[in-house]
């Protein structure tokens, strides 16, 4: 199989840049390269992720200040033109904060900074990011935040739910959705979401901490898996649509 | 030569009312604890201050205005406010 091209943006500040780029070229045997976040360029990469960390030391607001590093400039233009881009955890903040995914994620409701493995039920497969799950698989991967709470407003969330484009909700082991297994108060329990093109992607859980085999589950090897399927197949979200109309 | 002039910006910003607002809820909490019970609700926000060098007043407002709703807000989950005075010598 064709080795994917993995662009891993550093910003000051992040911390999950190297296990990132660990899984995905040591396990995964994939091409991972990174991005310094002065670059101006990509390098051509198939997909850019936008790793966990506290940019910027999450000054003023979570990756308000990341957003205008000079390397955003390309990623916005990237993911404008179709290109992949994926934002786990702060990287989602930053996407947010940067206009390609819609809403904000506020402090967790409880106050609390919440690190533990959650339960994630896939609400739509028929994506470049979760084609290799099947509908309402529990996916079981870690979170470390405390600014995760999604929130949008009716108009938004309304769009995101009838457009399919919420990916990952945080549910009970057997994959029930209750305010219970909801760890950060976000609306709907919301924990991923993707662009109306569906090329861009944000969670806040970090599959690249669960899936390593050395070290436990390994789960979050599912949505890298789904990417290179779907980008060495050329498979794109018409054709997922295709797919399910048939 | 084009006379300018520094103006002293102070900007709040608050999480609009519909978001909830845990940190508020929280200091609210050491507030009653205090004894001060008849505070009746806190909202915590931010205060930001900018020196500008500018020709004018509306100058001023208006770069505050665009430094507010680019940056220093999200108004996606925050309102601001401002006010711009000159600076007295």
């Amino acid at each position: 199989m064709t080795a994917v091209k993995f662009g891993v943006v550093v910003f000051p500040g992040s911390n999950c840049d190297h296990d990132a780029y660990h899984i995905l070229k040591h396990v995964m045997h994939q091409d991972a390269r990174y991005l310094w976040h002065k670059d101006s360029s990509l390098e051509h990469v198939d997909v850019v992720i936008l790793p966990g960390g506290f940019s910027y030391g999450d000054y003023l607001r979570c990756g308000a200040i990341a957003r205008f590093s000079p390397i955003m400039k390309e990623v916005i233009s990237f993911a404008n033109s179709g290109g992949t881009v994926i934002g786990i955890c702060n990287g989602f903040q930053v996407l947010c904060e940067a206009g390609l995914l819609p809403g904000v994620l506020l402090k967790n409701d409880n106050m609390n900074f919440v690190c533990e493995f959650v339960n994630l039920r896939v609400e739509n497969p028929s994506t470049r990011f979760t084609a290799m799950c099947r509908q309402g698989e529990v996916l079981r991967i870690p979170i470390a935040h405390g600014d995760g709470n999604y929130y949008a407003d009716a108009e938004t969330l309304k769009q995101l739910e009838t457009g399919g484009r919420v990916l990952f909700r945080y549910c009970e082991k057997d994959g029930s959705v209750t305010t219970a297994a909801n760890p950060n108060g976000s609306i709907n329990n919301i924990a991923g979401i993707m662009n109306e093109q569906g090329n861009v992607m944000g969670l806040m859980p970090h599959p690249e901490r669960a899936a390593d085999p050395e070290i436990g589950p390994t789960d979050g090897q599912k949505i890298f898996q789904s990417l290179m399927h779907c980008i060495v197949t050329d498979t794109h979200i018409h054709e997922f649509a295709a797919i399910e109309r048939s | 030569m084009v006379n300018t002039s520094t103006y002293h910006a102070r900007i709040t910003v608050t999480l609009r009312k519909s978001i909830l607002d845990p940190q508020g809820k929280a200091i609210h909490h050491a507030l009653e604890n205090l004894g001060l019970s008849s505070v009746e609700d806190v909202r915590l926000g931010k205060y930001i201050e900018m020196k500008i060098q500018t020709g004018s007043k509306e100058e001023a407002e208006r770069v505050t205005r665009e430094a507010c709703s680019r940056l220093l807000a999200n108004v996606v989950m925050e309102d601001f406010s401002f006010t711009v005075e000159k600076e007295q010598l």
